[in-house]
């Protein structure tokens, strides 16, 4: 069974590891991500997909103690077997501040301002027995 | 500008949990409770303005409230759907259009966090798939953030809840009316670091409904009207830090809670100072610290010597969330706004019982806060 971006309008699978799809601003080279047509920052509809930057550092982060509703969750839902994740935003150098699970569950390995690098991480399975994969960001 | 829409009957249904008990049908309860606060009949509105987000369409209980003709609106605006059926009321009076009409907030959603399906026909939702999408990691996040910045400790968001069970153990309306002590909170389930269980308010049910008229014609109705000043809603700036979003941008803006408060301090011609009791969104304990701030009640940080000396009690020198806030009688989305103005106004009349702040308070503050990005604020006077 082959491995499958959860989404490959928000993520490609490369050779190199996962790549996130993003809009950049022609006008004011503001970012957003996933993609969308039009720049929150000038109003321009002069906007590009690119991939995001894979490096940054931690802004704000949080632990996800609970499983979350499947639908949507795709992952571990039984109380059981549910082992918590983080979830954070992670600053990219000049594009922008990202939402990401994170690699890192415990509190004390966690401290705005650490770097941190893309990766990609299972999440669970489509209907042909593939495994999804979504990112996440860990600890450099 | 001034003293022109009075409120004039106000209505609750309990919040909490209802089986077997439509959330329209706990909204017509509360309206018939306003009808008769007011001494006015269904058949004498001119207008009303619904709001629900998971219980149907408002303007369906014409069916069974009565058929009588009357303009009414449905509205429906994320977390602060209440606060923005009551703003359409006032601005509908303030016009001339009417001169008599309802506000009428009410809801009833599924056990658990909220579930936000994020999807895109055709495609997978990659990001309540991944197990982002949640509102609570968005309340964790922010005051994980402050905390550090502005040296808020977890002492501090146990005290907003166990304030939130005490006021809630007075108000025969809430939802969850036992007190529970700083140890139970700190000691409860962590749900979003640094957030426990009895931090975060959950979905519930409800209604809330509140009958308005031009102030000029007000003592026709009741003998203590209380006069709406103004009611604002604003929506995010490009830089502000909001809930369910996929990324941020690098600026920093202040939220649009920042906003909606100047704008309504402003046409009320009061500051802060003025306020004797306010009402704040606590989605979760954090949220009720980081809004005394953000609306003005004090500067960033503040907040931690505050708790500690009592000054949000009810006997405190700025009571907040006199009812027990979301904290204590959940959120059913489109009533929550309009519960906040509800406990004002029986403050204000002085009808608050055991739990009403002392001294015959004049001037009272509500602030909503919620999905994608939204804030409402009134202010209230007798
Ligand atoms: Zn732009």
């Amino acid at each position: 069974m082959a491995e499958l971006s959860i989404n490959e309008n928000v993520m490609d699978l490369t050779p190199e590891g996962p790549r996130l799809k993003g809009m950049r601003c022609k006008n004011c080279n503001n970012h957003v991500f996933p993609m969308q047509k039009g720049c929150p920052k000038c109003t321009s509809d002069d906007v590009e997909e690119v991939h995001l930057g894979t490096k940054g550092t931690l802004w704000a982060w949080t632990i996800q103690g609970f499983p979350p509703k499947a639908p949507p969750y795709l992952g571990e839902t039984d109380p059981s077997k549910f082992e918590p994740y983080g979830v954070g935003y992670v600053e990219l150098p000049g594009e922008l501040k990202v939402e990401s699970r994170l690699t890192v569950a415990d509190p004390t390995a966690l401290k705005s301002g650490m770097e941190m690098e893309l990766v990609g991480e299972k999440i669970g399975k489509d209907e042909e027995g593939n495994d999804l994969i979504t990112f996440a960001f860990a600890p450099v | 500008m001034s003293d022109d829409v009075a409120i004039v009957g106000i209505g609750m249904h309990p919040f909490g949990r209802h089986e077997g008990v439509s959330g329209m049908e706990q909204g017509a309860a509360a309206i018939r409770t306003a009808c008769a606060d007011a001494n006015v009949k269904w058949a004498d509105l001119e207008f009303a303005f619904g709001g629900s987000v998971a219980a149907g369409n408002p303007d369906s209980m014409v069916s069974q409230m009565g058929l009588t003709g009357l303009q009414f609106i449905n509205v429906v605006n994320g977390c602060a759907t209440g606060g923005s059926a009551l703003i359409s009321a006032y601005n509908t009076i303030k016009s001339g259009a009417f001169d008599l009409g309802l506000a009428i907030g009410f809801d009833k959603h599924e056990r658990g966090a909220f579930r936000v399906n994020t999807g895109k026909s055709g495609e997978r939702d990659w990001y309540g798939g991944s197990g982002m999408a949640l509102t609570t990691q968005f309340f964790g996040m922010k005051i994980n953030r402050y905390m550090e910045e502005y040296g808020i400790t977890q002492d501090a968001l146990a005290r907003v809840s166990a304030k939130a069970f005490r006021n809630g153990s007075m108000n025969e309306n809430a939802w969850r009316r036992q007190a529970l002590s700083e140890k139970e909170v700190l000691q409860s389930a962590m749900l979003s670091y640094p957030l426990t269980q009895y931090m975060f308010c959950s979905p519930g049910e409800g209604g809330v409904a509140l009958i308005l008229a031009r102030a000029d014609k007000a003592h026709k109705y009741t003998k203590n009207p209380i006069f709406l000043k103004s009611a604002v809603v604003r929506s995010r700036r490009y830089g502000s830090f909001e809930v369910l979003a996929p990324s941020l941008a690098l600026d920093y803006a202040d939220g649009p809670t920042v906003d909606a408060s100047q704008k309504a301090f402003e046409a009320a011609g009061v500051g802060p100072k003025d306020i004797d009791v306010a009402q704040l969104q606590d989605t979760e304990s954090g949220a009720e610290i980081m809004h005394m701030a953000e609306n003005g009640f004090c500067e960033h940080g503040e907040q931690e010597a505050m708790l500690a000396n009592g000054d949000t009690e009810i006997t405190g020198r700025l009571p907040v969330n006199t009812d027990g806030g979301c904290l204590a009688n959940g959120e059913p989305v489109g009533a929550s706004g309009l519960r906040q103005v509800y406990e004002n106004v029986l403050q204000l009349r002085g009808d608050a019982g055991k739990r009403q702040v002392p001294n015959d308070p004049k001037v009272a503050y509500t602030h909503v806060y919620g999905a994608p990005g939204i804030s409402g604020v009134t202010i209230l006077s007798t």
